[in-house]
Parts: C-alpha cells; structure tokens; sequence
C-alpha cells in the first residue's frame, strides 16, 4: 500500500522533531529502569500544515444540547460531528508520541554522533546464522530460483545435443528444478561486560545520584544496542565496596567515607574470576564526587588502573559529578598520572544538561 | 478491495430501485468492499485509492489507524463525487450497517450530481489524482524527495487561499492555466494537440516558449479589484520553475475539487441522512432490524456542546421545510401572522414539501440553507446555543441562547466557508516588487503562530518580501516576512511616520 510510504515519512518526521529537542527529553528520570523494548511518551507539538485561519480560542461558536447560559462546555471547538470521520480536525496542540528506549538509544547515537564500536581484535566467538544463498535440488516452490532452473535445463540440452540456439527452447523437467536453500553461516560475534561502579558515599546527594543513574542508563542503553550479548555488573562503593543487582545499583541510598581503591580492587576481582581478556571487550564505568579519603588511596587506585586495568580493558571512563560537599580531587590526580592513556576518558558533571556531553566524551571514539 | 458478496449485490440493487422510485437521481455508483486498512488508506487519502506523495496522508492515516485500534471510531462510509460514484463499505459490518450505508450513499451521489455547487467539479477526479500523483513521483525522481516535499508543504500552507465563488462565475475555466486547456490561451504549434497530452506538454516547459502571454501577465495594480485566488495569482506570476508551477496548479485544481464539499457539509450530509432515515424505515428495514436501525441512526445524529453535528442540523433543516412546504407554512402571509398558536396549526394542505426540499437541495449551499431556513423554532427545537471562550476562566461557556446570536454565529462559521478571506492586494507594494495581501477582517484575529509560518511560506515562493494586512488584538497591522525575520507595523502609526 502507498500509505506506508507516506506513514513512514511522518514518523520520520515525528522522529526529528523528538531530536530537536533530544537532550531535554533524555534527562527525564522516568525513562530509568525502562526496558529496551518498553515504551515511553514523549510530548511533541502537533504537527500542522500551517494555514491562515481562525485561533481555534477567538472563535466560539453554535453548540447544541441541554446547556444553561454561563455553564462550561466541554471538549473541542467544532467536535460536533460524529467521531471518527475523516476530514474532521480537532484543535489538539500537543501530541505524545510512544517511543521505544531502543529507537531513542538509536536516536542519542545518532544526535552524538556515537561511533559503532569496534570490538577488540581476537575477542570473538562463533554465532549461526541463516541465510538463503544456498541452492538445493529439493524445495518447496515458494523459494524456487528460476534462473538457475533454466540454466540447468539449457545446459541438459545442450549436452544431449539437441539445442540449436534461438531455434529450440530449454523446458525444464523435474530434474531441473533448483531451489534456494539455508546456509548456515558462523559469524564473529564480539562480547562485552560493562562493570558500573559508583560511589554512594555521604558526600554524594540525591542530585548526585540521580545524574549518575541517567548517565549510566543511557550509556547502558548504548552499549546494548551494540552488543549482542552485553552483560552488565554493578558495584557500589562508600569505603567497601559491594557488587548489587542493577535495581538495587539505581535505587539505593547510603552514606559513609570513600575508599575508591576498593571498587577497583572489586571490579578487578570479577574480570579475573568471570571474564577471559580473550574473549571479552571490557568496559569501566566509574562515577563519583572525586572525594577520595587519602591520597594513599588514590595512589593505590593509580596502580590498580595503570598495573591491572590497563592490559585488560577496551575503556576505564571516570566520571566525575559536582558535589557541594566533595573537593573533586580524584580527577584532577587521575589527570596528572594518566594524561597521554588512550584507554582512560574522564569527564566532569556539572549538572543534568551536561550528561549528553559526558556521554559523547566517553563512548565518542568507539573503543 | 473486492466486490460485494451477493447478498450484499441483491440488496444494492434494491436500495437502488427505491431510491430511484423516490426522485433520487444518480451517476453509476460502484461499491467496493474494503477491510479497516484499506479503508483508513483511502479515508486518509481524502477518499481516493491514490495520492500524491506527502506526509500529511501519513499523518491522517496514523490518526485513523490509532483511532480504530483503540475502539474510538470507526468509519462507516466513504464516497467519492465522481462519475461514475465510487463508494466503499467496511468489510465485517452488520447486514443492516451496510445496507443503511447504501441507503446514504445514494442521497450523497444524488446531491453530487444534482447540487449547482457540485457542478463545476471535475467528474473523472478518480483519474485525475492518480495522473497528479504520476506527474508528482516523477518530479521526486528527479529533483529530490526533499525538494518536491518542501514545494508541496510550501503549496499546502496556501491551500485554502483560493476564490471559492469564481468557478460559477466563468472566471476560471479562461483563466485556469493548468486545466484543460482552452485555445486561445495556451500554445498555438503547427501540430494539433490531443487533450490528454496537453497537460504533459504544458508541463515540459513548451507553454513559456510559444505562450508569452502568461509570463508577461501584468502586475496587479492597486486600482485593480484585489484578487482571492492567491494561488492563481501566484501560477501566474511568481518566478516558479515549470515543475513548480504544475505541482502548484496539482494543488489548487484539487483545493477546487473539494471546495464544495466544505461548502454544502450540512446540506449533503443532511440530504443523505433524510433519505437513508426515510428508506431504511419505511421500507428496508426488517421490524426485527428497527431497533438495531436506531440505534445506530441516533449514534449519527448526537448531538455535542461544542459545535453543531452537521448530520443532524442538516436532516432536521430539511424535515422542517418539507414540513413547512406540506402545510403552506411559509410566504408573507404566515411570516406576518403574531398569533403563535394559530402559526403552529397553520396548515393549507399545500403538500408541496417534497417538491421544495429538491429544489433546496438543488440550488442552495450551507450559507444560503441556513439563512433562508434557520428559524427561532427550529433553535430552541434543537437546543441551540452559542458558546464563547471566556478568558477568565479559560474554557469555553455557554454565552447565549437568543435566535439573533445563534444565526448570526452559524452565518459567521460559515462566511467563506469558515476560512478567513485573503486577497491578493498589490504584487509591486511600495514599488519594490513585495507582494501585499490583505485579510478581509471580520472581527477574528488570524492564529498568530500559523500567519507567520504561512507567509514564510508564501516567501519560499514569491522570493520577495510579502506583506499581510491585517488585524492583530484590535490594532491594524502590517506584517512583514523579509525571508530573515518578520516585521510588524501598526498601520495607522506608519501614515504618521510617511507625513512627517
């Protein structure tokens, strides 16, 4: 049907208008906790052809029913006819449109200009897949490859002697038949585990917190649309750490010092114990005020990135979230010690508005 | 698509008869069963199989799809004014559904064929946008999805900027320069043109080497009687490429196909409705189908507090004047008399109702019908009430229930249609070749938001400056699009400035 074109069209255009005003709509902590494939709404104004006309609030005009002077009437301007009929416009000026997590992930990748991720060399596995580019004597006739039938039925001929070229026809006969048939086909699949680490110490607020989920969210969300089989870990820090399951991750609330040092040593922990160099792309998340307790634990993290993390990682990002209580620190020292490291991204948050630009910093070179 | 299953067949035929056997006069109707797609397909499509290409179907079409996915609304019938009438029934629908869909569609198909507002219509429409259509994907093919989009958006903005009266004053068919064409007119070449290639040849470009007249068309001067028809103006003189220029006429020559359905809501709807009633009831319907028939019939005609429903204002109307022509309730006599009660039992056994409703349905628009026929009686019988968007409080209130608003509302809903009147003015406004409009004010303001985005629009193709006169919060105004930004001069203010 024709339609589908244009249906097509307007939800393109639909989609653009969602972008122009993507990074509000991307801040807005309702979307966190919502699968891929759950949907969200998103208002965006109506679209119109613009005409002169009548503001639909100037006009007034004749209703009908039992109504007494002064009394409200409610519904549309001009929404007397029967429901439904085509033609008929209402005055609506705001649509909600539903939108899939996924369809924004592809949409934020889009308006950040992500790069697709290149998986680590020699960190592949096998996975099947099906396609019909194979051809077989046998098959049902709905997958029948006419070309190849008559090929074979001219080459029949032409062996037996008996065609003359442009005098006599090739008829194919049962034998001729060829089919297109599955061929199975192992494709590299590249795997990843993303470890999220963040600090829920007394220094971190709500606020704090809040940016950091909808950062990691999104980031999550990205990730998943690039990886097949993405696993995903979660670990929270105050001066122990502890590994916690992801609702748990966006929902707590704890107070207490900051040993970093642990998270790291923690994350180190689960890389050794569940995920093989060779068969794993590795990614670090690490979110938090930059308050350290002591400068021998920073040095100590220092060494567990630049000893341990380094050989083993696609990516270490730490995130650094502006606190009124934290001296932000941490980053300035992971600055100083790690500048010229491909493989480590920081990057500093102010406040919501910047966690589309801390996004873009991280996953923005596609390792 | 399908055709109907016989049963369905059987009762066509004798929905046919009747309505014949009433007076009903009508093209060849051919009905075509569709499922809810096809049918939200075709709704969206303004009721034809095939469009040009443009997101604004794919927008209606959503709505549609929505609406029946949710159980909110369902269209019962569609039918297309063409000769022969195409007419589509939905596929699942009771017996009864469809048989009282049929019965409407040949009070539509009667009123197509038969009301003067209807006849300058093109009646091979069904033909002709699917050749719009072929003309519109190629020029995509050549110049670009985005290129013919923003064109057609640009148009579409305009679409309602056309003289709705000038087809019944001979004004258009000389002037038109995309229809058929007429001889003196248009090319003159040494080969005899066949009219189903004149259009092609209009749009490869050979008009504006053998036809000089229409690119040296003269500019409008202010002295000139303004011109409604902005899209005819602009066909004739702004500086558009040929493809432009014929996507531009593809628009208008459709904007005119469906101007008198805007025209005559009340009256077609109302005229289908008063026959469906009549022959479903009197001799359709089974008595086991009567209250099925009802009920459904009543769904139609509800009535809401915001805004009239056009069915049942329409088939009230016409009940009432058959009514009145039955008993000779009309003329001075009757105006004149005061004595209510011997008014109301007035009957002189005239019985010439039927033959007045024809004669209505013949000659008159929704305008014409409502002034001539809207009486007090009939608003309170129909509890009218006129409605006002009080800003105190911001919602709508009922404002007043007195017969003199009520009209007066009605006639002003349905002044050029409900469409604001925009003429063209001057097309070298202060000797700078700037386009001047000018709205008609009748005491609505223009929607803000949407008159600034309509003459960029306008800009996109006249490529000079275009000026709107108009009224914004009581002051007159004049607003100005430069291509950059928009300007706004309180008009009064402006002649101060020129005297000092």
């Amino acid at each position: 049907m024709s339609i589908q074109d244009d249906h097509s069209r307007f939800k393109d255009i639909i989609k653009g208008r969602i972008k122009e005003n993507f990074k509000k709509h991307i801040v807005n902590e309702e979307m966190i906790g919502k699968r891929e494939k759950e949907f969200v709404k998103i208002p965006i104004p109506r679209i119109k052809i613009p005409k002169f006309m009548y503001g639909p609030k100037e006009s007034g005009g004749v209703g009908q029913g039992d109504a007494k002077d002064g009394e409200p009437v409610s519904g549309k301007p001009g929404d007397g006819s029967r429901a439904g009929e085509a033609g008929s416009e209402s005055a609506d000026h705001a649509i909600e449109v539903e939108v899939s997590i996924d369809e924004l992930a592809e949409m934020l990748g889009e308006e950040l200009e992500l790069p697709r991720i290149e998986p680590k060399s020699g960190a592949k596995i096998n996975s099947k897949k099906h396609n019909y580019s194979g051809i077989s004597t046998e098959g049902p006739q709905s997958l029948r490859h006419f070309k190849r039938t008559y090929k074979q039925a001219i080459t029949r001929e032409i062996i037996s002697g008996n065609y003359v070229s442009g005098k006599t026809f090739a008829i194919p006969i049962k034998k001729d038949q060829r089919y297109r048939s599955q061929k199975i086909i192992k494709e590299p699949q590249a795997r990843a585990v993303v470890i999220y680490m963040m600090d829920v110490s007394g220094s971190m607020g709500q606020e704090q917190k809040d940016i950091v989920r909808l950062e990691s969210f999104w980031i999550n969300a990205w990730l998943k649309k690039n990886y097949k089989g993405l696993e995903t870990r979660f670990i929270i820090h105050d001066s122990k750490a502890k590994e916690v399951d992801e609702e748990t991750f966006f929902k707590v609330s704890e107070a207490g010092g900051t040993l970093i040092s642990a998270a790291y040593q923690k994350a180190y922990e689960i890389i050794q114990a569940d995920y093989a160099a060779d068969q794993w792309n590795t990614y670090l998340f690490h979110f938090s005020d930059g308050d350290n307790w002591s400068s021998d634990d920073t040095k100590l993290c220092l060494k567990i990135i630049e000893e341990k993390f380094i050989q083993r990682i696609n990516l270490f990002c730490y995130g650094q979230v502006e606190s009124k209580y934290g001296s932000g620190q941490f980053i300035k020292d992971l600055e100083a010690q790690c500048k010229h490291e491909e493989k480590i991204i920081r990057s500093q948050i102010k406040n919501k508005e910047d966690i589309p630009n801390s996004i873009k910093k991280f996953l923005g070179k596609g390792r | 698509m399908s055709s109907l299953p016989s049963e369905l067949v059987e009762q066509q035929k004798v929905i046919q008869k009747l309505a014949k056997a009433r007076g009903l006069d009508f093209y060849d109707t051919v009905f075509e069963m569709v499922n809810y797609k096809q049918m939200n397909q075709i709704a969206a499509y303004g009721g034809f199989p095939v469009r040009y290409p443009h997101w604004r179907f794919g927008m209606e079409y959503e709505k549609l799809s929505k609406g029946y996915e949710y159980g909110l609304s369902k269209i019962y019938e569609l039918v297309i004014n063409n000769d022969p009438c195409y007419a589509y029934l939905l596929e699942g629908n009771s017996l009864l559904d469809q048989k009282l869909v049929m019965a409407h569609v040949y009070g539509h198909c009667d009123f197509f064929k038969n009301n003067f507002w209807f006849s300058k219509t093109d009646r091979k429409m069904m033909d002709n946008t699917a050749n719009n259509s072929t003309r519109i994907r190629r020029y995509v093919e050549r110049f670009g999805y985005d290129t013919v989009e923003n064109f057609i958006d640009a148009c579409l903005s305009l679409e309602n900027l056309i003289d709705r009266h000038s087809p019944y004053q001979g004004k258009i068919k000389s002037k038109e320069p995309n229809s058929e064409p007429p001889p003196e007119n248009t090319i003159k070449p040494s080969y005899k043109i066949k009219p189903y290639l004149a259009s092609y040849i209009k749009a490869m470009g050979l008009k504006h080497k053998l036809d000089p007249d229409l690119e040296s068309a003269e500019p409008l001067k202010p002295d000139l009687p303004p011109e409604k028809d902005v899209l005819l103006f602009l066909l004739q003189n702004a500086p558009l490429e040929d493809w432009q220029q014929d996507v531009l006429s593809i628009i208008r020559s459709e904007s005119y196909y469906f101007a008198p359905q805007g025209m005559t809501k009340i009256m077609n709807e109302g005229w289908a409705s008063y026959w469906h009633s009549r022959m479903m009831t009197e001799e359709i319907c089974t008595s086991s189908e009567i209250i099925q028939f009802a009920d459904v019939h009543s769904g139609t005609m509800a009535m809401s507090p915001m805004g009239f429903n056009p069915y049942k204002v329409g088939i009230e109307l016409f009940r009432n004047v058959e009514q009145r022509w039955d008993r000779g309730q009309h003329g001075r006599e009757w105006e004149s008399c005061t004595d209510e009660a011997a008014k109301k039992a007035w009957n002189t056994n005239a019985k010439k109702g039927q033959e007045k409703i024809f004669e209505v349905r013949k000659h008159m628009n929704d305008v014409i019908f409502i002034d001539e026929f809207l009486t007090e009686d009939f608003c309170v019988k129909n509890k009218m009430f006129v409605y006002k968007y009080d800003q105190n409080t911001n919602q709508f209130v009922v404002d007043a229930k007195n017969f003199k608003a009520i009209k007066a509302s009605f006639l002003f809903q349905l002044t050029n249609f409900g469409q604001p009147t925009i003429s063209v003015v001057d097309s070298n406004f202060e000797n700078r070749g700037e386009l001047l409009l000018s709205h008609t004010y009748e005491g609505v303001d223009l929607q803000p938001d949407y008159m600034q985005e309509t003459l960029s629009h306008i800009y996109k193709i006249w490529s000079r400056p275009v000026n709107l006169a108009t009224v914004l919060d009581g002051t007159p105004n004049l607003v100005r699009y430069n291509g950059e930004k928009f300007g706004f001069i309180q008009i009064g203010e402006q002649e101060k400035a020129e005297e000092k």
